[in-house]
């Protein structure tokens, strides 16, 4: 597949923080790519570059090849991760306005119905719950039939619901062919709608590659889940590799053979009554190759 | 430049500006505060110049047998206000409420050393009954000669100060401070991930303000017209002129200030220091004759000062193009500056 936009070795620094340092990365067409990283990584710090909102310090940016230029506007569909619109203005009106912003913008009516607006249209955009705004945010971020979309953050803060209706419009825009960039904390919205993801921290990127293929590299064992108050005597002097996670009174035993691993347990006379087992996840990932919590 | 993103930013804010109904309550209800405050200070005989008190035992039947013999206390443009109590009215005199007052009882007079309005009087006192003899006497060589003409009252010359100035405010604040909000809350930078430029933009922000701007003047104007009388000699298509090119000055130095500024506070402190200093350098309140020279060349820095000084020209002197083209040609010249340096300048973020 063609390499739609491709940034290369980009670095930018606020006084002594080194936003970003020495990313590179090429974003194929139609497909959806993830930047991953807890706060402060430096995921908005490129999406910003990348829009030309920001300039680098360092490092090129080419789309089809060229290097970027202003036209790229007319291109780009952007979603920030906070936004103002001008007050008194109805989401209709809104919609005009930065459809009139761009020589082939996407019919109106059609935009309305993508993302579901059609309640809302002449209310006051101020006056929005957070998942019509984000909708709203969103269609905005589509007025100009992108080929390219920037999403930063766009579920932070919604409630579940909102979140998977979000992630059926995300998919819908994948689905019409448009490449999609978007920075997340939630592994979860990361795994279901990347085709790609990229783990960053500190401003470099520490990982890339398909969900699926990231844990397949880099785990091959399975999460046995355990009540604390199961296990009568200390954990750690189980012969498993046993963490203890004191806030949520749960111990997780990490185990490459789980028939091994139980018969063990039972031999230890602990119930299974509260046993859980789940698949090594993104979240998991992270934690292993950062040592950080994503969602510090 | 795109005439359709112009237009569409253009009616955004129209928009934004109709519907802020407190905005709009403000930019109508100062102006009518404005002219019903003049037309209240203005209204009515114009005021005595002098004030004299009259002392005497009955003091209003005393001073109503002196008018009739002495011409003194029938000399125009002298308030006589009958007092009954002296000692409090001494305090008057001394401290300037009264310029002079008379004891009829006792044929004594009090004026104050240091007031130049006593000392007039004085001189009026001594010569009222003797105008005859000056000019009649051999000694005074003197012929008199009468002139007569329209005085320039002080709202002749304070209207056009006062459109001005409430023009200034407006374009100042209208739009500096818009443009800080809009960068300070986020509603720039999401239109700069736009094709909007920013010439676009900032154009869009003078046009509007400017029609408001000129519709209210006009409005205040009128409004003006029917409760105070002042003077109009000249021609409005050059007064509208010469406000519109004012307006335009007054807003791009607005933009200026806005260029970078994300703080409202810090714009609101740079705005005030802006417009006080104009507000009473450029003349809207009294004249800088006779001031610091170093004074007057600063307010010739102030577009105001050029907006007012054109303005009092066509309307008390019905000056034409050429009596006011030095200050048109300025206010061109500023606003161009002023424009530049602003578009130069301007930072979404
Ligand atoms: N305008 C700025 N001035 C100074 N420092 C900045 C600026 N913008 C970002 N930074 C710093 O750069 C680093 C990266 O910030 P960035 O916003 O890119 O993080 P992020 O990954 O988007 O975080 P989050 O998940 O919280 O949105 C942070 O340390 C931040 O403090
Ligand atoms: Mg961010």
């Amino acid at each position: 597949m063609a390499v739609l936009l491709q940034a290369s070795n980009l670095t930018k620094r606020f006084g002594d923080v080194a936003a970003v340092n020495g990313v590179s990365f090429g974003l194929e067409a139609g497909t959806c790519f993830g930047l991953l990283g807890p706060n402060g990584a430096g995921k908005t710090t490129i999406i910003e570059m990348l829009e030309g909102i920001t300039d680098a310090d360092g490092g090129k940016i080419f789309y089809r090849g060229k290097p970027v230029g202003v036209d790229f506007r007319n291109d780009a569909g952007i979603m920030f991760q906070s936004t103002a619109l001008q007050d008194y203005m109805t989401v209709r009106e809104a919609l005009e306005m930065f459809g009139s912003f761009y020589p082939r913008p996407a019919p109106i009516d059609e935009l309305i119905d993508t993302c579901s607006l059609g309640e809302f249209l002449d209310r006051d955009s101020r006056k929005l719950s957070g998942g019509q705004r984000q909708r709203l945010l969103l269609a905005i971020a589509l007025v100009n039939d992108p080929q390219v979309v920037f999403l930063d953050e766009p579920t932070t803060g919604l409630d579940p619901q909102a979140r998977r209706n979000l992630w059926a419009l995300v998919k819908r825009i994948r689905a019409q062919g448009k490449t999609i960039l978007l920075t997340t904390h939630y592994m979860e919205e990361a795994y279901e709608l990347c085709d790609e993801i990229a783990i960053m921290d500190h401003g470099k990127i520490i990982t890339r590659g398909s969900p699926k293929t990231l844990l397949a590299e880099h785990f091959d064992e399975v999460v046995l889940q355990l009540p604390r108050a199961d296990i009568p005597a200390d954990p750690a002097e189980l012969p498993l590799p046993v963490t203890l996670h004191e806030e949520e009174e749960t111990v997780e035993i990490l185990s490459r053979d789980i028939n091994a691993t139980i018969r063990i347990l039972l031999d230890n006379d602990i119930s299974l009554a509260g046993l859980q087992i789940r698949p090594r996840t993104l979240e998991d990932l992270f934690l292993a190759l950062t040592g950080e919590e994503l969602r510090a | 430049m795109s005439w359709r993103r112009f237009l569409a930013v253009l009616k955004a804010r129209n928009r934004e500006f109709i519907r802020d109904r407190s905005a709009l309550g403000w930019n109508i209800f100062f102006p009518v505060l404005i002219v019903a405050g003049f037309a209240f200070a203005f209204s009515g005989k114009p005021m005595d110049l002098y004030k004299v008190g009259v002392y005497a035992a009955d003091p209003v039947q005393k001073l109503a047998e002196v008018q009739k013999t002495q011409a003194f206390f029938r000399t125009d443009y002298i308030q006589f206000i009958p007092i009954s109590k002296l000692a409090p009215a001494i305090t008057k005199v001394e401290r300037h409420q009264l310029d002079m007052l008379f004891d009829l009882d006792q044929h004594h007079y009090w004026i104050n050393r240091d007031s130049p309005k006593g000392y007039l009087l004085e001189r009026v006192l001594h010569g009222a009954d003797t105008v005859a003899d000056i000019t009649n006497s051999p000694a005074g060589n003197f012929q008199r000669q009468t002139v007569s003409g329209r005085e320039i009252r002080y709202v002749d010359w304070l209207i056009p100060g006062i459109l001005a100035m409430n023009m200034m405010f407006s374009a100042l604040f209208g739009v500096g401070y818009v443009i800080v909000r809009y960068r300070k809350s986020g509603v720039l930078k999401r239109l700069q991930a736009t094709p909007l430029t920013a010439f676009e933009f900032l154009s869009a922000q003078v046009v509007s303000r400017l029609w408001l701007i000129l519709a209210i003047t006009s409005g205040v104007y009128a409004g003006a017209d029917l409760f105070i009388d002042f003077s109009m000699f000249g021609n409005y298509a050059l007064l509208l002129l010469v406000f519109t090119l004012g307006a335009v000055s007054l807003i791009s130095l607005g933009l200026l200030v806005a260029a970078r500024i994300a703080s409202e506070e810090l714009a609101g402190g740079i705005l005030n220091v802006l417009s006080w200093p104009m507000m009473f350098l450029s003349g809207v309140w009294f004249s800088l004759e006779g001031t610091n020279p170093l004074v007057q060349k600063l307010a010739l820095l102030f577009p105001l000062t050029h907006v007012i000084d054109a303005a009092r020209a066509i309307m008390i002197d019905g000056a034409g193009l050429a009596g006011i083209s030095t200050q048109l040609v300025v206010l061109t010249l500023m606003s161009a500056v002023f424009l530049l340096l602003g578009a130069v300048l301007f930072r979404w973020k």
